[in-house]
């Protein structure tokens, strides 16, 4: 009962403080290498009660619980225009140890749509990356389409833009999905830009729209109760196990290499950190990472376990931005 | 009220031109086969404003409202110097709060209004000032884990996280 | 009857110690944030979500619900005492919440949205318990059409609030509704009306700053310069006497609290809307139907009833989008569906069978949270009224002083703080040239709502409007909000009449 603990804590420093005006500090250093001070920013690059926040939640839950850290980790939504809010605020915070901060994909395509941002995420610390969600391609039961080619079809018959697809907003990985799919296929959809994942998976199920590419975790409910199909899965063969594992990958159907996209789930921190602040962060995530808690969680999420940090991180970070200029270029949302 | 009437609408038609012209940055016509653009929703309603602004400035040149005809004073010189030291000393706390934070501007702030604007006593100007911040601290960093601004004096809270949290 | 049994069941574990407590708990904490002018529901359940580890899941959201439940009757204190809602749900509590505040008869308020709240949140689970599963496909049903219509019709109820100069109005509407649109345009992903490139305005203009800006600091002005610094806040006295008598007379309410509580519920169960539209669109829909609508927005009970029945009715239609759909109907239910998934379940249509006990303990919870929400709040009103009767300038630099903080907590931003000082000044200005403001507040609240969903719909039928009338739901709720937009032209024309017959 950490929380009920703090409360009388509080209750009785209520006390204490009102009866001797100011506390000395006690000498805390049992424990060697940095501490945080003060309690840390845990910036979220989206907004409330969508997967990233629920996600950064989660973990902010598992340092709790688990009592990782001398001070708490408190999250803050700064989703403000795809996330350029929450880079700024990185970048103006350069050298402040206790800021750190939650990324998705919006961490390359948000400063290559933004430039005037001035964010140059190859200079941000790197702390790790904990998991790879994945896509699928999902249709409603009732539509009666049960594999890719039959969807095709389906699609083709509509007639190019009839077809309505669903996604979060444009330029961010849906509507980067769903361009990969036109592409492969000679498909034109009517794609339809929503708030969040979670509708969009509604959206569905209501028949409002045709067809999306909902990560699992947001599809799982819906499938479970036989509402929707997941076609095939936007990942190289083998690498989703458990029941998203038995959902056939583009690879495996025989539509190339090519059809793999990923969503990163990783934690960064201001640039011109000390080392051993970075070693700090690094070392509650992997704590975090090894808790059952979480590997259930990537186990039941249909998540990809992909723990990487130090430099490998920073290549692979500059990596998929290249990567996602080309996506974006081919989809004409940059220059 | 007269004057103050003609002002505050030429004001907010010049605010409205200004919007309409930010919002042109997105398309704000009518995208075939996709319904209106992203500039198109402030874009139109900007110039609503304008379209209210510029009626309520015709109507005042046909003195064809009450307020364009009032002849009473907008403020008296009594409420205007009211306004300017309310207004004032927020204005300041809040800039304060950036430089010497909330546990320094606020205390500040009620001494400044309780004893000198409520003329009340030092001693309730004192109180109040002395307890707000505690209340404040334990309320929203302790129990709430929602960490105030605090300016430069940052480092001097350090040990009292270390022993409450 | 296999309901009852399960609702039985729910109630031996809504009455275990641990989870009976939890409630207590619950409610008082969200009772304190509720009030808190800039901290609601959605602030309550997310800071306390990562608590909720310590017990099992099912205690974990009796708790979370029960900080919901409390923070709504939370939100109507801070309307009516200071004028400030507390959070979006609460905005048409002010209306008449505050006149009835500035009469001296706070405690009558108060009371009366205690009492609405309560009816408005046991009806709703009488429904929610009896219709759960098939209400959860008229959600689904729900598409942005449908989403657009409603948003007409929420702003088709509101004609006749605001001034009586239609321009001025008018304008407060457009500029509220070009305020909403600042930050990032979803549908096209770019960014929009960043004022001089300031990263703040990323977020978009926060509902809560134009509101604590305009209600509070704008507000307290006002009363600076009225009073000239002399009064107190309120006449207000209390008895037990008297608290006794406002709740005989509420029954006049009854009606308007009935009908309060099934619109916000219907409108709360929708995914998109949630609490704040539906609580709108209740007073207005009460306002057009009084035999008297012009004591509206001048103290009237009902006017504080309607909003706050809807309001608690539709914070529990919001948990049934969460719960068969996993789709959240509010931000809090947002948060509340993330705390589900952290605990393990998975909500969704089978969350009802595969965990029976977790959803029927949540619903016997909310009756229980419901009933100590009331008997808690109505125990609370004499140190309510306590501060309401200290010294206007002790009061008045401790509200700025909330506001600024309460201001700046929802974002953590600076920026948000000066924003709220300049349209508290501005705004104060503005009204003293009888610009109406709450107008602004309404359309800033729905615009967000309203213009994605219109531009969803056309995306959807390829550029053509007919879509809103085409479908039947969309096409129905159209046809309300055209009689509402009528109805009190209709009025003024035939009170014209009448006055031109006599004559």
């Amino acid at each position: 009962m950490k929380y009920l603990r703090r409360l009388m804590l509080a209750g009785l420093g209520l006390t204490l403080t009102l009866a001797m005006g100011v506390i000395s500090a006690p000498g805390d250093a049992t424990a060697q290498g940095w501490e945080p001070k003060k309690p840390v920013e845990f910036v979220i690059m989206a907004g409330k009660g969508g997967g990233a926040d629920r996600l950064a939640r989660f973990i902010q839950g598992i340092i709790e619980k688990q009592n990782l850290s001398s001070k708490p980790f408190v999250p803050i939504n700064k989703g403000g225009g795809s996330g350029a809010e929450a880079l700024r605020y990185l970048k103006d915070h350069a050298g402040d140890p206790h800021v750190i901060m939650a990324t998705l994909n919006s961490y390359y395509t948000t400063p290559l749509r933004n430039t005037g941002l001035g964010v140059d995420i190859a200079t941000f610390t790197p702390i790790t990356r904990l998991a790879e969600d994945t896509f699928q391609l999902w249709v409603t039961t009732d539509s009666g389409i049960k594999s890719v080619d039959e969807y095709v079809k389906a699609v083709k018959a509509a007639g190019p833009g009839n077809w309505k697809m669903g996604g979060t907003g444009k330029g961010q990985e849906d509507s980067l999905v769903t361009s990969m799919l036109e592409k492969k296929f000679g498909l034109k959809f009517t794609y339809v830009p929503y708030k969040g994942g979670g509708t969009v998976a509604k959206e569905l199920i209501g028949k409002h729209i045709e067809s999306t590419v909902n990560n699992p975790s947001e599809q799982a409910g819906f499938w479970e109760a036989g509402k929707s199909v997941p076609l095939a899965s936007f990942t190289p063969k083998g690498k989703l196990k458990g029941r998203f594992g038995n959902i056939p990958t583009f690879e495996e159907l025989g539509y190339g290499s090519d059809m793999v996209y990923y969503m990163q789930r990783s934690i960064i921190a201001p640039q011109g950190i000390d080392k051993e602040v970075q070693a700090f962060y690094v070392g509650v995530f992997d704590k975090v990472y090894k808790s059952d808690e979480w590997q259930n969680y990537l186990k039941t999420k249909g998540l990809i376990p992909g723990w990487l940090t130090g430099q490998a991180l920073t290549d692979y970070f500059v990596a998929e931005r290249e990567a996602h200029r080309a996506m974006l270029k081919e989809a004409g949302e940059i220059k | 009220m007269r004057i103050a009437e003609l002002v505050m609408a030429v004001v907010m038609a010049v605010f409205s031109v200004y919007l309409m012209w930010k919002s042109a940055e997105l398309p704000i016509g009518w995208l075939p086969g996709e319904g209106p653009g992203g500039g198109a929703f402030p874009f139109w309603l900007s110039l609503g404003m304008l379209v209210c602004c510029v009626a309520i400035i015709l109507r005042w040149v046909a003195k064809a409202s009450p307020l364009s005809q009032s002849t009473v004073p907008y403020m008296t010189p009594e409420t205007v110097k009211r306004f300017l030291l309310v207004a004032g000393s927020l204005t300041a706390m809040i800039a304060l709060i950036h430089v010497i934070g909330v546990y320094g501007a606020v205390p500040l702030f009620l001494v400044f209004y309780v004893r000198f604007l409520g003329r009340h006593s030092w001693t309730k100007a004192g109180a109040l000032a002395a307890c707000t911040p505690v209340a404040m601290f334990f309320f929203f960093e302790i129990a709430l884990t929602k960490t105030l601004p605090k300016g430069f004096t940052e480092p001097l809270f350090y040990p009292l996280y270390d022993i409450f949290l | 009857m296999e309901v009852f049994a399960l609702l039985i069941d729910g109630f031996v574990i809504a009455f275990q110690p641990l989870n009976l407590m939890m409630v207590i708990a619950g409610v008082v904490v969200g009772l304190f944030i509720g009030a808190m002018p800039g901290l609601g529901s959605v602030n309550g359940v997310a800071i306390l979500l990562p608590l909720t580890f310590l017990v099992p899941p099912t205690s974990a959201i009796i708790f979370l619900a029960a900080i919901y439940y409390g923070a709504m009757y939370g939100g109507a204190i801070s309307s009516i005492m200071l004028g400030i809602p507390g959070a979006s749900t609460a905005v048409a509590t002010t209306f008449d919440g505050r006149p009835l505040a500035l009469k001296g008869l706070a405690d009558k308020a108060l009371v009366a949205a205690a009492t609405a709240s309560f009816v408005g949140g046991t009806i709703s689970i009488v429904l929610f318990t009896l219709f759960a599963l098939p209400l959860a496909e008229v959600a689904l049903a729900f598409g942005p059409p449908e989403t657009f219509a409603l948003m007409v019709l929420a702003f088709a109820t509101f004609v006749g609030l605001g001034g009586d100069d239609i321009l001025k109005t008018l304008f407060s509407i457009f500029i509220g509704l070009v305020f909403s649109t600042v930050g990032l345009d979803i549908i096209s992903g770019q960014p929009r009306l960043i004022f001089g490139d300031l990263t703040g305005f990323y977020h978009g203009i926060n509902f809560l700053v134009l509101a604590i800006g305009i209600y509070g600091i704008g507000e307290m002005l006002w009363t600076i310069e009225v009073s000239q610094g002399e009064v107190l806040m309120s006449k207000a006295t209390v008895s037990f006497r008297r608290v006794f008598d406002n709740l005989k007379e509420l029954w006049f309410s009854a009606r308007t609290m009935v009908m309060g509580s099934f619109l916000g519920y219907f409108v709360g169960i929708l995914p998109a809307a949630g609490a704040t539209p539906g609580s709108l669109i209740a007073y207005g829909v009460a306002k057009t139907m009084a035999k008297d609508p012009e004591t509206y927005g001048k103290g009237n009970v009902d006017g504080v009833v309607a909003p706050e029945a809807a309001n608690n009715a539709a914070s529990t239609g919001s948990m049934l989008p969460m719960l068969t759909l996993g789709i959240p109907g509010s931000p809090t239910t947002a948060v509340l569906l993330g705390g589900m998934v952290i605990w393990g379940l998975e909500p969704g249509p089978l969350v009802f069978v595969d965990h029976p006990d977790f959803v029927w303990g949540l619903i016997a919870s909310l009756y229980v949270a419901n009933l100590f929400a009331l008997l808690i709040n109505i125990s609370f009103i004499p140190a309510f009224i306590w501060v309401l009767k200290l010294p206007f300038t002790i009061l008045a630099p401790i509200i700025f002083v909330l506001c600024v903080i309460g201001g700046y907590v929802p974002t953590q931003d600076m920026h948000d703080v000066w924003l709220m000082l300049i349209f508290g000044v501005v705004g104060y200005l503005m009204r003293k040239l009888d610009y109406p403001m709450a107008p602004a507040v309404l359309a800033i609240v729905l615009g967000p709502l309203a213009e994605p969903a219109l531009r969803q719909s056309l995306i959807g039928s390829q550029g053509d409007v007919m879509i809103f009338f085409e479908r039947p739901i969309s096409g129905t709720i159209m046809v309300f909000a055209i009689f509402f937009l009528v109805l009190p032209l209709a009025k003024v024309a035939k009170n014209r009449r009448k006055r031109r017959d006599s004559r």
